[in-house]
């Protein structure tokens, strides 16, 4: 009986804690809340997106001391990439520091959708930086979601657009084979309908082989490849699903040149231990790279070399680190757009977003992020809240990430119909009325 | 001293028979409900609404209607999951299809579509026993996952495969608030946790653990084998199928199959293992177990002013968990409602045991 | 009909079977010697990886290898010290739930020490692809080397396994534990002893397997997730049979390689997952306690 006393004096004890939530002192700070997973089937993905977050957040506040004076503060919550746990984060994190939490980032698309439902009411604005609901850029309809610098609707319309580049125009894509392998998810499915609408327009065809969560088993699927041989083999993997991929494609004898990934099966998790195995495969980029710029020295310099970096410094520079940077930088950008217009205080998420919604960020700018070379501009509007829509392809040599083309440009013509067609459709269901962006 | 039975006396059958005997248990259990009800929503924050009472009531919800299948009728499942997202998506597809459903009728068809299921996967147990059936239930917990994954119709042909509840609205009344989705979750939960404790007091929950105890020997007996496994799996998925309707609708508000994967399913599982098998009170302390252990051990060093990597926060807590697990099976193999009973009777005897 | 694919289907579900035999046999070996359905074994799989491949970092492959040998038998000494012993005599489920939390321990402790990343295991497998009999069938059938030298390691280690049952007096302990314990422990057999060792056995089985899932897919988390492709293997096979985890592997691998391949594209495919369980839950059916599992006879 004592043991039962003693357990339940320590549960009323976590209970009381759970209950007090926490009084803060009024400071000038801003609060920003940090959804990773660092641990899971997804985990080597996971940490260095999440370590390149916080190492920008650190470097704001050791090099600037803060965004314009107002220090940074932040807390990390794990979700374990499960819809259920980023709920509870999301609820936990979101009233912290003054004034509450700036923005999520819920770095998943099953919470991406089940906080798109969350925001509104609480006033927070939700960042998915490559990731989330592709017609969520229609900010008119989807006034708190903010899928900056590219859905997986512009990632797959590039993607097919730098085929047939190289397959040397429209009219050559005609009896053409395309197979898109994907995660059996919310995720893996987003750019099916995009595909789809490219197979109709230039008569490819397009063969769908979903891999069940988390795909370390993929054999049959590549047998399928092997025996339908397309043209290209699109990979819309995460995590284990990707090297996977990689090693099954030489069992087949699939040429690796003609498999192109998502900018989320284009990192160095997914190709390392495939080994040699994914020489010469190719990813749509995020825009940026693996490449280290002005920004990677002042991490080293400010947070790294004082002892403080999040990670380990060789991870500085990778492809999900250089995510999780741009990711913050977003943040931090968003922060300093809101602070233009309602003052160098901290700021509410509501205010946060006028500034996610306002953001300019152009060369100049890029320059004295110290990310020049890594990113194009960026400028959002009450209609676009994705800010840009253009990508590159790089490739795998064995031993880095290297461009392989040149930038291009979502075809607005494909894509802008079919985002009013989808946004129109949420908010039939959800009733919502559209806001009259011409008057914002 | 206070909790002493001296004095009450019962005259009757039906006295004898009701559901808390001792008059102490009966002013304790109207005392908790009230303070659920009334006092709980004046001090409670948001968060404690949304990202515990309210996962816990549901979860304890669908614990109760996993027990009376694995505790009560000895039939492991482990495709609890599943039968949650045959529920989750029942609700849904009636919700959209005939706005015009009355919230609470959309709950229990879901549940009916998800007794229909159930008993269709649960017919293998006429035949299969033990770990083969568990493992069996594994099929229906993989192909439903996929089958909603991969069937339009179900979705109603959203192209991720990622559906969203409707608002909720119950004569009139829009439940959004947390106070508000906290009340109606509680109300449902306390009308099954009642349904469930007088099955089993009824013949068919003597049937069902007459079954469990030994199947042969209650076939024998006179109990058909083939009602007591598909009534116990019917009604066991029923209140797995509101448990799913509620956790999608009010909880998640936006959901994917992932959010009812296997994970799911062990988590049931655990609840009523760690509560107790067999006993209803042991599923709400298992899911209070399971819900709230993990949440506290990853915020505990955060209050005690410790500085820990979350990695290594997130690890220990599967550490700490899983030896606690352990620790908890050596120390009472009957789960924490047995601990309890322990607990009470001592009570009765205190301060003079002999 | 392309004959030419379907033997290459059939191939690679085979080569796929032999893999989950290897998580298989860890599962029946334990249930064999002592009646607990040991969950822990995908998070034993991962674990064995992990260590082998960080000590790999720092010696050659070799001590590595035996030094991983030793920390399995530690771990088999430790659970049966902090988790079998106490919990003897209970039922079934109890034990089944211990080995849960098991699970959870092992993938926190293992993760903790070693590690959440991805690491590259190379233990010198091939990755490129042999093409057969080219002049038979149109484009050759093709075999996976990788495959192939996995399915050598896997028959080597049933080899082992089955001198050490057959010829050995632990051997002997070990399948007298498994027929009847008391009847066993009445001999003068020592069941705590037996346990350490079916552990340790089990442990070694699943550093095997862990080495060669991991050098196909690379160490990590991951890895400890292959225990439930192993799981319809395990019940078709029938949990007390090593043989039965054989056969089973290979009907499974086979089974769910052509329904993926030549169902899956009607209903639009990842079906090999649950066809899997569908596959053996059909077995089931016609025999309860799979292909080669004890009868048993429910006496009152």
């Amino acid at each position: 009986m004592k043991m039962n006393l003693r357990v339940s004096a320590v549960a009323a004890l976590g209970a009381a804690m759970i209950i007090s939530g926490g009084a803060y002192a009024q400071a000038n700070e801003q609060f920003v809340p940090v959804l990773v997973y660092r641990t899971g089937p997804y985990a080597p993905n996971g940490v260095p997106v999440a370590n390149g977050f916080v190492d920008y957040l650190k470097l704001i506040n050791a090099r600037d001391g803060g965004i314009n004076g107002v220090k940074l503060t932040w807390e990390e919550c794990e979700t374990g990439y499960a819809t259920d746990r980023g709920i509870e984060c999301y609820e936990r994190l979101k009233g912290k520091g003054p004034t509450g939490a700036t923005a999520f980032n819920p770095l998943s698309t099953g919470i991406t959708y089940a906080l798109t439902e969350k925001v509104g009411a609480d006033k927070i604005p939700l960042f998915t930086t490559g990731y989330g609901r592709s017609e969520s850029k229609d900010g008119s309809v989807f006034k708190w979601n903010f899928p900056f610098m590219g859905t997986y609707w512009v990632a797959a319309d590039i993607l097919v657009q730098h085929v047939t580049k190289k397959e040397g125009g429209a009219d050559k894509m005609k009896g053409k084979k395309i197979a898109l392998v994907y995660h059996d998810s919310p995720y893996g499915k987003e750019p099916i309908p995009v595909l789809q609408e490219h197979a109709k327009r230039l008569g490819f065809e397009l063969l769908t082989l979903p891999v069940t969560h988390p795909g370390v088993e993929q054999k049959a699927t590549w047998l399928q490849i092997r025996q339908q041989r397309p043209n290209y083999v699109f990979l819309w993997g995460w995590g284990v699903m990707n090297s996977t991929a990689m090693k099954e494609a030489i069992a087949v004898g699939y040429p690796r040149s003609q498999m192109f990934g998502v900018w989320w099966a284009g990192a160095e998790p997914d190709v390392l231990t495939a080994d040699d195995a994914a020489k010469g495969y190719n990813a749509i980029t995020l825009q940026h790279g693996a490449e280290k710029t002005t920004v990677h020295n002042e991490i080293i310099k400010h947070v790294h070399d004082k002892g403080q970096g999040t990670g380990e410094k060789k991870e500085i520079g990778q492809v999900l680190y250089n995510r999780g940077m741009i990711s913050a930088m977003l943040v931090v950008e968003a922060v300093r757009s809101a602070q233009g217009k309602f003052g160098k205080k901290p700021l509410k998420g509501e205010e946060v977003r006028w500034g996610a919604e306002n953001l300019k960020i152009d060369a100049a700018r890029i320059k004295a992020l110290g990310m020049e070379g890594m990113i194009q501009p960026i400028a959002t509007s009450c209609a676009d809240h994705e800010g840009a829509q253009k990508a590159r392809i790089h490739s795998w040599d064995g031993d880095k990430w290297s461009f392989t083309s040149d930038w291009y440009q979502a075809d607005e013509k494909v894509l802008g119909p079919m985002i009013a067609a989808a946004s129109k459709k949420y908010a039939a269901e959800k009733n919502i009325t559209p806001r009259d962006c011409s008057k914002e | 001293m206070l909790y002493r039975e001296a004095g009450q006396f019962r005259t009757t059958y039906q006295a004898d028979q009701q559901l808390f005997p001792i008059r102490q248990d009966r002013i304790a259990v109207l005392l908790l409900l009230a303070f659920a009800f009334a006092v709980v929503p004046l001090f409670a924050s948001e968060y404690l609404f949304r990202a515990i009472l309210i996962p816990f009531l549901i979860l304890a919800l669908t614990a109760i209607g996993l027990n009376l299948l694995v505790g009560y009728c000895g039939q492991i499942s482990l495709g609890t999951g599943a039968f949650m997202a045959v529920g989750a998506y029942a609700a849904y597809n009636f919700a959209i299809r005939v706005p015009s459903l009355n919230l609470l009728l959309v709950f229990v068809l879901a549940g009916l579509v998800a007794t229909v299921v159930g008993v269709l996967f649960g017919t293998p147990s006429l035949r299969i026993k033990g770990f083969y059936l568990a493992v069996a239930t594994l099929a229906a917990q993989f192909f439903i996952d996929w089958l909603f994954a991969r069937v339009g119709w179900f979705t109603n042909y959203t192209p991720s495969g990622s559906v969203t509840a409707p608002q909720l609205n119950l004569f009139g009344w829009t439940i959004d608030s947390p106070t508000e989705k906290y009340w109606l979750v509680l109300a449902i939960v306390c009308l099954i946790a009642l349904a469930a404790k007088n099955l089993t007091r009824s013949a068919i929950g003597r049937a069902w653990m007459a079954t469990r105890d030994m199947d042969v020997a209650a076939e024998i007996i006179g109990i058909r084998p083939i009602y007591a496994k598909l009534s116990a799996f019917a009604v066991s998925s029923f209140f797995i199928g509101i448990g799913g309707a509620l956790w999608a609708f009010v909880h998640l508000g936006s959901w994917e199959p992932l959010a009812f994967d296997i994970n799911r399913s062990f988590n049931l599982l655990f609840m009523i293992i760690i509560g107790g098998l067999g006993s209803i009170l042991g599923a709400f302390l298992g899911a209070a177990f399971i819900t709230i252990l993990p949440l506290f051990l990853n915020q505990l060093p955060a209050w005690l002013g410790i500085n820990v990597s979350t990695a290594t926060i997130s690890h220990m807590e599967f550490m700490i968990f899983g030896a606690l697990i352990v620790f908890f099976l050596i120390v009472e193999p009957l789960g924490l409602a047995r601990l309890w009973t322990i607990g009470k009777e001592k009570l009765r005897l205190w301060p003079f045991p002999h | 009909m392309n004959w030419g694919f379907l033997l290459e289907v059939i191939l690679g579900g085979l080569m796929a079977g032999v893999l989950y035999s290897l998580v298989a046999l860890g599962f029946v070996l334990i249930y064999k010697a002592s009646g607990v359905f040991n969950f822990a074994q995908g998070a034993m799989v991962l674990f064995a990886a992990l260590s082998l491949v960080r000590l790999m970092e720092h010696m050659p492959f070799l001590a590595a290898f035996v030094l991983t040998l030793a920390i399995m038998v530690l771990l088999a000494i430790g659970i049966e010290r902090l988790v079998l012993r106490p919990l003897v005599n209970q039922a079934p489920i109890i034990l089944f739930m211990a080995t849960i939390g098991l699970t959870y321990f092992l993938d926190g402790f293992g993760q903790t020490i070693w590690g959440s990343d991805v690491y590259q295991l190379n233990i010198g497998m091939p990755k490129e692809p042999i093409i057969m009999a080219e002049s038979l069938v149109n484009g050759g059938i093709l075999v996976n080397k990788e495959d192939l030298y996995a399915a050598l390691i896997a028959a080597i280690l049933v080899a082992g396994l089955a001198l050490f049952f057959q010829k050995t007096a632990t051997g002997r302990a070990l399948r007298a534990v498994a027929d009847d314990h008391q009847a066993a422990q009445s001999v003068g057999i020592p069941l705590n002893r037996i346990w350490v060792i079916v552990w340790a056995v089990s442990g070694i089985v699943a550093l095997v397997a862990g080495m060669v899932w991991g050098s196909k897919l690379g160490v990590q988390f991951s890895l400890s997730l292959i225990a439930l492709k192993a799981l319809p293997v395990v019940i078709l096979g029938g949990f007390e049979s090593v043989p039965g985890a054989i056969i089973g592997g290979l009907i499974i691998g086979v089974g769910e390689k052509l329904s993926e391949v030549y169902l899956g594209p009607y209903v639009g495919g990842g079906i090999e997952y649950w066809f899997a369980y569908v596959l053996a839950l059909l077995f089931l059916l016609v025999r309860p306690e799979g292909l080669f599992g004890e009868k048993h006879i429910d006496r009152v």
